[in-house]
């Protein structure tokens, strides 16, 4: 393996380094639309898919109760801050204690959440945190006194970010939440805790019986993976002003498993790659004719394309790509190189998160 | 010292456990306050009723859920579109219930004086096999080959029943239509017990409910086929390895869990609505069941049929007035209670 030569300019690199570049030249180059709308609703939901693919690259865990733990977080902030709603709690706090509040409970219910379904391995744990959206979606539209079925609307933004200060300012701040969050994760992976969390999710049994604390470790990534959903909770209703049921339904549920598909169950960087092509197709696709109307038709069409023909998404394929165009020689070197870290090469991992156990 | 500590965690859970199971049933007998019926010692045909809710909408639960449960126990394909094929059943039988019936297809729709017991069975018999063989399709066509991969296969019925809801919302619309029962069913039934005048149809539900358990039990504890799945749930490789053609026992298993779920969308359109987000809902029913129960055992479907219709029908007759919009907490502290005491649900067994 010829590893002077890859820490220099990878495929990888190169191609990471172009999408960090245009993420921050944005307000330059594309419409106000492009920024204020779509690419901010592209960090929003990139973060929160990268919370699911967090979980499920490095502990072997498909959540689908991401959604639904932004979601609380959502809302959690609206009642805190709100005043003059119908429903809801309508306390007027102020923002920034609005905000760490709505974070501390979202990161609550995760962890107890977390604690019912860290036992459960696999599919079970998919159904299991699945059945908690659900439920957290019927929750919030059933009960009136946190938000009924219209929600929470007119939540405030801290002036700063208000897009009347500046257009510019609340994508920058999505922008640099997602670059936290996934320089962040990606070291959380490098520690003895997600080296035992990859353990763990290889073989819980053996990480067992060399004494570590399985549950606990499934336990306190499940937290960490809800403070990070907490967080595009927040930027959610900062850049949306509202939040209802129907932000975080089985629809939503199901739209960001299908991000994390999109980008690769297995490669953080695919949450904003997802992100990005669901918001695209979410907003063209109105455009055409005949697939406006039939949208989730196509949403569902182009979900089992991908699950059946390339179940490591978008990331997968660019790697399988550029491995297959560097020579079959190093194949391992475009998987480990910029990989979140971990003994087991990238694409491996991504079967065995495919294939469970 | 760390001996007597986990025996008193595990006395303080028992406890705990005793009072989370005590406390409804005392509060339901004698306490209720400020409910609307008030303890079901004072009003005991309310409580009747409200029990027989619960029995009712739990064999519901029971039909979808074993279909569910049968697929999964063995061949672990958890189907996520179950819920979309319930609706499917239940708009297939609502189109041809309006082809049957002489003078239908006015806006204002079939009332059940029109409708005799063939207009009404005859669908639901056809839902069941078109349904089933829907699922069938969607096993040959896109499960077969992923054996093993639970997690892909789960994402693939995902993708199915995203396009199926859509496909329906296209062709049926969004607003909720309703089967309707036939005149033979739609009438109250004097119990003669407590003065509880009791819809017949709810009973029907009980009735199928119960006739659709016997005949699964009676199929898979006595009969051939139903031995080879008993088996194949236990270790399927050893199984086909036996020169039993395994392949065609899952293709029977999926054809008749997926008519489960047709029929039972039949019933479900019958007695409540069919409507866009009816599918997720009754996903939902039919994953907590088999949660509770345990994935893949009957008799654990239908012992988290009964307990989640009993807690939903209880929550919402029994809690006080101003807090009827918290039943919904009823259905995850009973998913709670179930997953902390047995992660693998009541009846469950690891694979």
């Amino acid at each position: 393996m010829s590893a002077a030569a890859s820490s220099r300019l990878t495929p990888n690199r190169v191609a990471g380094g172009l999408l960090v570049g245009l993420a921050l030249l944005a307000p330059l180059i594309f419409s106000e639309y492009w920024v204020a709308t779509l690419l901010t609703q592209t960090m929003i939901l990139g973060i929160v898919a990268a919370s699911l693919i967090f979980l499920s690259a490095d502990g072997g865990m498909v959540s689908l109760a991401q959604v639904a733990i932004y979601g609380i977080a959502g809302f959690a902030l609206g009642n805190l801050t709100t005043t003059g709603n119908t429903k809801g709690m309508n306390l007027g706090w102020d923002p920034v204690l609005g905000i760490v509040v709505a974070i501390a409970i979202a990161v609550l219910v995760a962890l107890v959440f977390g604690a019912l379904a860290s036992r459960s391995y696999g599919i079970y744990f998919l159904m299991i945190t699945l059945v908690f959206s659900v439920i957290a979606n019927l929750f919030f539209g059933q009960v009136t006194s946190v938000s009924g079925f219209g929600g929470i609307s007119g939540i405030p933004i801290p002036d700063f970010f208000d897009r009347t200060a500046h257009p510019d300012r609340l994508y920058f701040a999505t922008l640099l939440v997602a670059a936290l969050v996934y320089v962040g994760l990606r070291y959380v992976a490098r520690t003895p805790f997600g080296l035992a969390l990859q353990g763990i999710r290889d073989d819980p049994v053996r990480m067992r019986s060399l004494g570590y604390r399985v549950t606990l470790h499934r336990l306190l990534a499940f937290g960490l993976a809800g403070f990070v959903a907490a967080l595009g909770g927040i930027l959610f209703v900062w850049w949306n002003a509202q939040i209802a049921p129907s932000t975080i339904d089985l629809t939503a549920t199901i739209d960001v498993l299908l991000i994390a598909v999109i980008g690769g169950m297995f490669r953080l960087e695919g949450a904003w790659v997802g992100a990005l092509v669901f918001v695209l197709i979410n907003n063209y696709a109105q455009d055409v004719g005949f697939v406006a109307e039939r949208f989730h038709t196509l949403i569902g069409l182009i979900f089992l394309v991908i699950v059946l023909v390339s179940p490591d998404g978008l990331v997968g394929l660019w790697e399988r790509t550029v491995g297959r165009l560097r020579g079959p020689s190093s194949p391992g070197e475009t998987t480990g190189e910029g990989g979140s870290a971990g003994a087991v090469p990238a694409g491996e991992r991504g079967a065995s998160t495919l294939t469970g156990s | 010292m760390s001996v007597s500590l986990g025996r008193a965690l595990r006395i303080t859970g028992l406890v705990l456990l005793a009072l989370v199971i005590a406390f409804p049933i005392v509060w339901v007998l004698f306490i209720a306050s400020d409910t609307t019926f008030g303890p079901a010692v004072d009003d005991p045909k309310d409580f009747l009723i409200t029990l027989l809710n619960g029995v009712t909408a739990a064999a519901l639960y029971f039909i979808v859920a074993s279909g569910f449960t049968l697929i999964f126990g063995l061949m672990r394909v958890v189907n996520m579109a179950h819920g979309a094929f319930f609706l499917l059943g239940g708009y297939i039988a609502l189109e041809l219930q309006r082809d049957l019936v002489p003078g239908a297809g006015s806006a204002l729709g079939i009332s059940s004086a029109q409708v005799s017991f063939m207009n009404w069975f005859l669908p639901l018999l056809a839902a069941g096999l078109i349904v089933g063989g829907v699922g069938l399709l969607m096993q040959q066509a896109f499960l077969r080959w992923n054996q093993g991969q639970e997690l892909r296969q789960a994402l693939i019925t995902i993708a199915i029943s995203i396009i199926a809801a859509d496909q329906m919302l296209a062709h049926f619309g969004g607003v909720a239509k309703d089967i309707s029962w036939p005149r033979t069913f739609d009438k109250f039934l004097d119990l003669q017990v407590a003065d509880v005048q009791y819809t017949l149809t709810r009973l029907v539900i009980l009735g199928v409910g119960l006739l659709i358990g016997g005949a699964l039990w009676f199929w898979l504890k006595r009969t051939r086929t139903g031995m080879v799945i008993r088996a194949g749930v236990d270790d399927r490789d050893m199984v086909s390895a036996l020169g039993v053609n395994i392949q065609l026992t899952f293709a029977i298993a999926f054809f008749i869990g997926s008519a489960l779920a047709g029929i039972g969308g039949v019933m479900g359109g019958s007695f409540a609505s069919l409507a866009p987000g009816v599918d997720g809902l009754w996903l939902l029913n039919s994953l907590v069941v088999v949660i509770i129960g345990g994935m893949g055992s009957l008799g654990g479907a239908a012992v988290g049929a009964l307990l989640l219709g009993l807690t939903t029908n209880f929550a919402a007759a029994y809690l006080p007035a101003d807090y009827t919009f918290y039943s919904i907490i009823f259905t995850f502290v009973l998913l709670a209670v179930v997953l902390a005491i047995r992660p693998l649900g009541l009846f469950g067994r690891p694979a």
